[in-house]
């Protein structure tokens, strides 16, 4: 299967004066389609990965491939196009805008490229509320939802331009275990629904038993890498 | 773009105290600075209305021997052709002579005008409280203060002395009031014909006066004037080389008006500044991630930008509003004793606009640092986890 994602000999060091390698030499292919997690301890270096791969830090030494696609050559507003079309990020915390609801949260991603919103994409966002869970709240303003449901809006807004890669850093951090499993099924749902490949970095242990390849980052370095 | 100014109208919304704050500087901003500009421009205008409003803004006089011009009508064609600036052309015999009443005898000025051209620049007509405008000869008209001070009534002859030491009477038509103490006392206002006459000058002249449309122009006025005069013993005068102390006086005020509103004005833009700096530390995180979703660099910082403009644009109209409010209100409670205003206010469009546009840049310019901050915002520094 091809590489959606392959990393090449990445060294990240943070500092000028007082220089701390974070990264060492990482190699590393996520395939189309994968379902992947990377564990770690704190400061193991597992965000400042995803972080890389997701375009929003560069590495100090090294290349990174998205769909084949060389990006350490790319100009900022090249990147910013790559990552609108082709990657949806979920983070910890939701970092919805307050100032708009449900739906025009979740339709920002797609406003971004494009202002105006056509018939389809109108259907595609009530679709992802729906899978999300979200019909009843979508008009509400983002901060007039429980956390749970903020969760999900920021799920459904990383799916909304049906990006090839989710890159999903302890999506569910802040939830309780219940919330938690429910996030979780509708990631795996996407997964096999959109053939859409996930990286999501975790320290829940029994979450990471359920995806299909897990990373261990420990020390800059990757510890262990098992297929199941 | 269109995202940007969306996202902006909903930050302005959301954040309604601070934008009501915002929108409140800029206003009192605008308010005071066109308050304090049509002041002083008020006042200046007055005074210069008072000042030289009626008077000759650019005179010729003659420097022969005589003191006289001959050939006035070519005079007064050439100065006609010389600017179409030059309005209110008015030839004049004046000179010096002696009024004889009663009591005492008093040195007066003897002024021949043609009534209807000197009226342009006078308004003497309106200004005669009893009686009429000389019309035929040996008529003339007296100020109001020589009236009292010698106790010449309408209908009386008034005795003037020649220079040449004879005496000759004049039918007093009418008594004028022209505002001015010195004017009142001494002129004796007369036919051209009754006044070359009483100096025995025959058929010439002694000045030219007129007055210009822009009243600020009159030196440069003068100069082209002074070429196009084919004459060769002619001077020309402007009220502005004869009134350097009030020019500059109101030169001082001018600056010093100035330097009020621009001072206004940085104090605003500091304070938009400054909020909406904050504002974009506020909004960092959704920031960051419009920028990890792709938001271009650009339109993070025009959502600033748009909200700099709006913010400029109703706190430009809203102290429009305010300042006229309080002009309104200063013309209403600061009266003279009569019920005038102290200051008469006047409106000066272009300036308000001036005023509007103003507060429209520095609302524009004050967005441009938090602009900058959001434009150079890196996504990684807000999206951390923990």
């Amino acid at each position: 299967m091809a590489n959606m994602i392959e990393l090449k000999k990445i060294d990240k060091v943070y500092g000028e004066k007082i220089k701390t390698q974070v990264l060492f030499g990482i190699d590393l292919k996520f395939e189309e389609k994968g379902f992947n997690s990377i564990i770690g301890e704190s400061g193991s270096g597992k965000s400042t990965l995803l972080n890389i791969i997701g375009t929003l830090d560069k590495p100090t030494s090294g290349q990174v491939f998205i769909d084949g696609k060389r990006t350490d050559t790319l100009s900022k507003s090249e990147l910013a196009v790559l990552r609108n079309k082709t990657m949806g990020f979920i983070f910890q915390f939701h970092y919805l805008l307050p100032e708009f609801t449900a739906k025009e949260n979740v339709l920002m991603p797609y406003r971004i490229q494009n202002y105006n919103i056509t018939r389809e994409i109108d259907k595609w966002a009530d679709e992802l509320l729906e899978l999300t869970g979200l019909t009843k709240v979508k008009n509400n303003l983002a901060t007039d939802m429980s956390g749970g449901q903020q969760q999900r809006t920021a799920i459904a807004r990383a799916l909304i331009n049906k990006p090839k890669i989710i890159l999903a850093d302890e999506p569910t951090g802040n939830l309780d275990s219940d919330t938690s499993e429910t996030i979780y099924s509708i990631l795996r749902d996407i997964n096999e629904n959109y053939k859409t490949t996930f990286v999501i970095i975790t320290h829940d242990k029994r979450i990471a038993e359920k995806t299909d390849r897990i990373i261990e980052i420990k020390d800059g370095k990757i510890n262990m890498d098992v297929k199941r | 773009m269109r995202l940007a100014f969306k996202i902006a109208l909903r930050f302005l919304k959301s954040g309604r105290g601070q934008t009501i704050l915002i929108v409140l500087g800029i206003s009192v901003g605008v308010a005071v600075q066109l308050f304090i500009g049509s002041l002083i421009q008020g006042l200046q205008i007055n005074l210069l209305e008072t000042t030289i409003g009626s008077s000759s803004h650019i005179t010729i006089n003659p420097t022969n021997e005589e003191k006289t011009i001959d050939n006035y009508d070519r005079v007064l064609y050439e100065t006609n052709i010389s600017s179409p600036e030059i309005i209110n052309i008015s030839p004049a015999v004046d000179g010096p002579s002696n009024l004889d009443y009663e009591e005492d005898i008093v040195q007066v000025l003897i002024r021949g005008f043609n009534i209807e051209d000197a009226d342009k620049i006078y308004k003497i007509n309106s200004n005669i409280y009893e009686g009429r405008a000389p019309e035929r000869k040996d008529e003339v008209i007296i100020g109001k203060d020589l009236a009292l001070k010698s106790g010449l009534k309408l209908g009386d002859d008034a005795v003037i002395i020649t220079p040449g030491g004879g005496s000759l009477k004049l039918n007093i038509v009418g008594l004028y009031d022209l505002k001015v103490a010195s004017i009142n006392e001494t002129w004796l206002i007369t036919s051209m014909e009754t006044a070359q006459d009483i100096l025995s000058i025959d058929d010439k002249i002694t000045s030219v006066e007129m007055q210009v449309k822009e009243e600020f122009d009159a030196d440069i006025i003068a100069k082209d004037l002074s070429y196009t005069l084919s004459q060769e013993d002619l001077k020309v005068d402007n009220w502005k080389d004869q009134n350097q102390s009030l020019l500059s006086g109101l030169n001082g005020q001018s600056v010093s008006s100035v330097m009020i509103q621009v001072f206004v004005l940085v104090a605003v833009l500091l304070g938009i500044s400054s909020v909406l700096a904050i504002s974009v530390v506020q909004r960092s995180r959704q920031l960051g991630i419009l920028k990890a979703m792709g938001i271009q660099d650009r339109d993070a910082s025009l959502i600033f930008v748009f909200q700099g403009l709006m913010l400029g644009v109703i706190g430009a109209f809203l102290g429009i509003a305010l300042g006229f409010g309080l002009l309104i209100m200063f013309t209403k409670f600061a009266v003279n004793p009569d019920g005038s205003p102290v200051v008469p206010i006047y409106i000066n469009n272009g300036f308000i606009a001036l005023s509007g546009l103003f507060a429209l840049l520095s609302a524009t310019i004050a967005s441009l640092i938090p602009a900058r901050i959001s434009s150079k915002l890196n996504p990684i520094e807000v999206i951390k986890n923990g």
